[in-house]
């Protein structure tokens, strides 16, 4: 292969150099973080400076910060959290969370709601983003919790969680947000956005896999959530993860550093590339919002009538070029993107959408490179298809 | 250093037809069917049409189109590679497993939904035999016996399904009886009539 254009960075990044250095330097502070001779206690003052790193980076204080193995974990225990309190009895047992939510909610949501808990699905407009009148709806004094991501991974449509925030409290239920693809791409601050938890990943904004962050505001619910050990609190037990920690601290400070920057930079790339396409490829249908402030910068989503999607991403990487598609065919199951889907596009548009996210090792080169081939495959694809334009 | 590299999603075969389509359909072709079939439905993401050209009770000629995945796209091309020259008959009764074998496989979860050429062949060759007022010879010559008690068959269910006349488990059941013997079919019925919702369903 003569050139790979990484256009996946919703799905993973690659971790940065200098990510990986610092982690590489660091490498002497392996000791066990708990333990209360030197070397132990180094490698938590490595904890206790990352913490605050990440704390910095969402406007937290770095005691509401736990590390987790991601947010999925982080996800998965929120909902938890209120499935336990409905156990104990508590007459707030409804928890509501939006139909465009990562499947580290959606999935667990279905599954509580399986078990017989009580779990409502909140609709999304057009271009995939919650409707405050609608949440408004469903709310009532036996909700419990809401959940509104920051941004989505698929659209990369940004959701208005400050004014779900406001209802969700003024209807006595808490808030979290799974922030996993807003951080290190636009501002995040859990006080701006009157969050009570958030979920993140690492992986996400440069850092290594594996680590992740639940932040929980001081003196919400929150018990134990994985057992047999004192660390994080005593609420989420485990040898800490040193390297990955450390790794989502300096992960944490460049996203912090770069963030106006990148964000400007990734905006560019995706505004390019949508201009292009839609100068080169006639036919063709932008998912989301293109709206500077109602998107995530590096994302753009575009369907592609009478073109099913793992084709063109198939065709995509023999030419080097790597992106995601929200047809069926690509995940193993029936159903295209659900996310796509919730937000009223047509079955077909879902199969022939494709997801291009940019990072920071994308350049305008890439962009200039999916333009010179895209369309040649686009143009194959359409002319052997069943269906016409 | 140990390197890692991964073996491309589907087979070399698989990768080859997607890349160089064998007797695709192309704009403005001078290609004048002499049948035409078409199966699949965007539920799944599949649809495919192909036109025969017959002599002599052969397929002389084949061409095909689809909307499809990868999967789809090189079983009906190596579909098509199969069925030219073949008489009426043989042709009728391709399988899908004689289709991913030579392929050299595919993902489990492919084989359902993407090999579906087979059965457009087989609507086209129905198609070709109505137009020309011929008797059909084959039809219920492929079919499986899935209700033991009650005599139904996979091609009754097809039938029943791609004429939109049976939806669900039920019109299913009210139409043929089956399932209401033993009972013991019940999951392979099942599994017959999802699948044939899942390719002609609306």
């Amino acid at each position: 292969m003569d050139r790979y254009v990484y256009l996946d960075n919703n799905g993973t990044t690659r971790t940065a150099d200098e990510v990986l250095d610092f982690m590489n330097e660091n490498s002497g502070l392996y000791g066990n973080a708990s333990s209360m001779h030197t070397i132990g206690r180094n490698a938590a003052a490595g904890i206790d400076w990352a913490r605050k790193e990440v704390a910095a980076l969402i406007d937290a204080e770095p005691e509401e910060i736990f590390f987790t193995s991601g947010a999925t974990e982080s996800n998965n225990t929120v909902l938890n959290i209120f499935r336990d309190r409905a156990d104990a009895g508590e007459k707030r047992n409804r928890i509501i969370i939006s139909a465009v939510e990562h499947p580290a909610s959606i999935e667990t949501a279905k599954y509580l709601k399986k078990k017989g808990y009580h779990v409502d699905l909140c609709p999304v407009d057009r271009i995939g983003r919650v409707i405050p009148e609608e949440l408004e709806k469903l709310m009532g004094d036996d909700v419990s919790l809401v959940s509104v991501m920051t941004g989505n991974n698929e659209t990369g449509t940004i959701q208005p969680v400050a004014e779900c925030a406001e209802i969700a409290h003024r209807y006595g239920a808490y808030m979290h947000t799974d922030a996993t693809q807003a951080i290190g791409k636009i501002p995040v601050s859990v006080n701006l956005l009157g969050a009570d938890y958030l979920s993140l990943s690492g992986h996400k904004f440069y850092g290594p896999k594996g680590i992740g962050v639940l932040y929980a505001r001081k003196g919400v619910p929150l018990s134990p959530f994985v057992h047999g050990g004192h660390q994080e609190h005593g609420m989420r037990a485990g040898t800490y993860n040193n390297q990955g920690i450390y790794g989502i601290g300096k992960a944490a400070e460049l996203a912090a550093l770069n963030l106006v920057e990148e964000h400007d930079r990734l905006w560019a790339m995706r505004e390019a590339l949508r201009k292009g396409i839609m100068e080169r490829i006639p036919d063709v249908i932008i998912n989301g919002s293109n709206d500077e402030s109602l998107c995530l910068p590096g994302t753009l989503n575009v369907s592609f009538p009478c073109a099913e999607g793992e084709s063109i991403l198939l065709y995509l990487d023999l030419e080097g070029i790597e992106v995601s598609t929200g047809s069926a065919c690509a995940t193993g199951s029936l159903e295209p993107s659900y996310v796509l889907l919730a937000s009223g596009l047509d079955v077909e548009l879902a199969h022939g959408s494709i997801r291009f996210s940019f990072g920071r090792y994308n350049t305008m080169d890439d962009v200039s490179y999916v333009l010179e081939k895209l369309p040649p495959i686009i143009e194959k694809v359409r002319k052997m298809s069943t269906r016409r334009v | 250093m140990q390197s890692f590299m991964s073996q491309w999603v589907y087979t070399d075969t698989v990768k080859d037809h997607f890349m160089n389509p064998r007797n695709l359909w192309k704009e403005g072709e001078d290609f004048t069917p002499d049948g035409v079939g078409e199966v699949g439905s965007l539920a799944c993401g599949d649809q495919m049409r192909v036109g025969i050209k017959v002599e002599d009770g052969r397929i002389k000629d084949l061409r095909w189109l689809t909307y499809g995945c990868a999967s789809a796209i090189a079983s009906t091309s190596m579909m098509s590679e199969i069925a030219i020259g073949m008489t009426l008959e043989d042709a009728y009764h391709i399988t899908p497993s004689m289709i991913t074998e030579k392929l050299g496989g595919l993902p489990e979860h492919k084989f359902h939904c993407s090999v579906l050429g087979d059965k457009a062949l087989r609507a086209a060759i129905d198609d070709y035999l109505e137009k020309h007022g011929m008797d059909n010879p084959y039809k219920g010559t492929t079919a499986r016996i899935i209700c033991e008690c009650k005599g139904v068959t996979d091609q009754m269910i097809e039938e029943l399904v791609k004429t939109d006349k049976v939806h669900n488990f039920q019109e299913l059941q009210d139409a043929t009886g089956c399932c209401t013997a033993c009972g013991k079919c019940k999951d392979r019925i099942l599994d017959e009539l999802n699948e044939c919702l899942h390719i002609y369903g609306k």
